[in-house]
């Protein structure tokens, strides 16, 4: 299955305080609400922006690094994003997105550029630059995750298989 | 390494203990389905987790004596959001028969290992980030989110990947005025934020050995910070030493006796790092990342309106020693202001009993209840527009503390407090 969005481009390092603050985490447990924060110490107008058409969150190294808050995954699904390419991914966000169902792509993000329109297929792990006609290759999830991640997450895993069945 | 056949290559803390956690011959790399010994979560993460374990259809845990949730992140409630998770957590607490720690507790990183719930050699897993502070203890813990973590509290179990392991020793002599928190700061400039995620560190060498338990627990618990899946040491004397007093303190057996794991000789490491202390200077890590990393030299002067000492890092008995000892009889310049948050309860008794509150109290801090304090940014010091803050703390992420339009400088305790003294960055080697 492949999906077609607009990149919104950010940096290296983007920690979970940026993806939501902590001080949001603590005001809310609704993460449609909490979804309007999304980002927005590096784009106040996130939400807004990819909201309504759905959009890749594209970044450099390290992404999600910063706390264990599982929030962060969930204000991106909650924000319409479909998927988030980086060059590589923390630990905790990367088990974090995994279980909650938000797909990750780690492959070279460097020729992608701010507005560009991609193609993605998950499992062919192909990365379509329609913008710029560039495709950018990935390896496909190791097999836990994509266990994890076609059951719908770690929660609908275990309603499935009643605990760990990987 | 791939051993050769017949030749078996010795294993590294990790291996050996998620070896017999998953009952297997573990290797970096493996992927495994390990039993835990204990899972927490804290009041950022619970309600989260409270809700995924409802969702996996389970109404209780797999043992209350091995789950806890600890509210530390913002206590007692500044608002009503909080208040309500507060409340959701006690009563999954008085439904499902788990510890729950509740207002002036303390930090849940330094609230677990004084339980006595947890021994060298055990594997823990808890749904905040710094969960790795207690691998200075001998123990494999690691942060999660909070779907792993219910998962972890209804069925005892959690996928893993067995990290590789970067082995740093530290040989020499500590300088006066350098403390633990500076090798760790000078590890996260020299690493980089990233420098070893998916991966663990093995701390050793004469340093370590010299320091006490509370200094290489914030050594441990700034793993994270590199990106780190766990930050561990081995057990010695000292570590056996805080397990003890803790079980005579408690007046109860420890959960089971400790079971220390030693990392072989041949281990295989992806990675070995020496670092002469012998020179090494005070470090501050800059706004806005941990690895921004210089010595205090490069910033004497660099105004200052408020510090904290106190946090998961540095909010034990031996960093209020070392502020009492830098601020007895002086007083806090009027320019700046201090908040101290004791990291638990039983610590914040010992530093009254031992004149340490008495002193920073006299020299003009504000004393907070046990807990996170103002790190998370959800009350207790905000800092305001354009401020310098000089924190104890791990992070020094833009609006950490609540204020985007502030900036945070991450040092030691003793730094922290040499610089309340002139409202400046204050090299603290001038006041010990």
């Amino acid at each position: 299955m492949t999906t077609t969005a607009q990149a919104f481009k950010f940096g290296d390092d983007i920690n979970t305080d940026y993806i939501i603050s902590g001080k949001y985490k603590f005001k809310s447990n609704d993460m449609k609400e909490m979804a309007h924060h999304a980002m927005e110490e590096l784009d106040p107008n996130y939400y807004e922006r990819v909201s309504a058409q759905g959009g890749f969150l594209v970044a450099g190294t390290n992404f999600g690094c910063g706390s264990s808050r599982e929030q962060a995954p969930l204000v991106l699904i909650h924000s319409n994003t479909k998927a988030v390419l980086a060059q590589s991914f923390a630990r905790i966000f990367y088990r974090n997105a995994i279980n909650t169902g938000l797909p990750l792509v780690e492959c070279d993000t460097s020729r992608i550029n701010e507005g560009d329109a991609l193609e993605v297929d998950l499992e062919g792990g192909i990365v379509n630059n329609k913008t710029t006609g560039e495709q950018i290759t990935f390896a496909p999830l190791p097999p836990v995750m994509a266990t994890l991640l076609a059951d719908g997450g770690l929660a609908a895993h275990f309603n499935k298989n009643g605990g760990f069945a990987l | 390494m791939i051993p050769i056949a017949g030749e078996i290559a010795g294993k590294t803390i990790a291996e050996k203990i998620f070896s017999k956690r998953a009952n297997c011959d573990a290797r970096a790399g493996d992927i495994v389905v390990a039993d835990v010994d204990f899972a927490m979560s804290q009041d950022g993460t619970s309600a989260l987790a409270i809700d995924a374990i409802a969702s996996m259809g389970a109404d209780k845990v797999f043992d209350p004596e091995k789950v806890a949730m600890v509210m530390d992140h913002s206590c007692p409630s500044p608002i009503e959001g909080v208040s309500a998770i507060h409340a959701k957590i006690r009563a999954f607490g008085k439904k499902t028969g788990i510890t729950v720690y509740d207002w002036g507790c303390g930090v849940c990183h330094q609230l677990v290992p004084e339980s006595g719930k947890i021994v060298p050699g055990d594997l823990v897993v808890g749904c905040d980030s710094h969960t790795c502070t207690y691998g200075a203890l001998n123990i494999f813990s690691t942060g999660v989110g909070s779907t792993d973590g219910a998962a972890a509290m209804i069925s005892g179990k959690l996928w893993f990947k067995v990290p590789e392991t970067i082995h740093v020793i530290y040989g020499g002599e500590l300088p006066r005025g350098v403390y633990s928190k500076d090798l760790i700061l000078h590890l996260a400039g020299l690493l980089g934020v990233d420098g070893a995620t998916y991966q663990a560190l093995e701390f050793s060498g004469p340093v370590i050995d010299a320091l006490s338990v509370d200094a290489r627990m914030t050594i441990s618990n700034m793993a994270i910070e590199l990106g780190a899946k766990a930050g561990l040491m081995a057990a010695d004397d000292k570590t056996l030493a805080f397990f003890a007093e803790r079980a005579k303190r408690l007046g109860t057996p420890l959960v089971r006796e400790p079971e220390p794991v030693f990392s072989d000789e041949d281990a295989t490491y992806v990675q070995t790092i020496e670092i002469d202390t012998a020179s090494l200077e005070p470090q501050i890590a800059k706004p806005h990342a941990v690895g921004n990393v210089c010595g205090v030299s490069e910033l004497i002067g660099t105004p200052i309106a408020e510090g904290v000492i106190g946090t998961c890092t540095n909010g034990r008995l031996e960093d209020f020693a070392i502020a009492a000892g830098v601020l007895a009889g002086k007083t806090i310049h009027p320019d700046c202001r201090l908040v101290v948050a004791p990291a638990s309860r039983d610590i914040y008794l010992d530093a009254m009993a031992a004149g340490y509150i008495q002193t920073l109290v006299e020299a003009g801090a504000c004393i907070v209840t046990p807990g996170c304090g103002p790190c998370v940014g959800t009350h207790n010091g905000v800092p305001s527009d354009g401020e310098n803050v000089i924190s104890t703390a791990n992070r020094n992420f833009k609006g950490r503390m609540g204020n985007s339009n502030s900036f945070i400088y991450l040092a030691s305790p003793a730094t922290v407090a040499a610089s309340m003294l002139t409202a400046q960055i204050t090299d603290p080697r001038d006041y010990v």
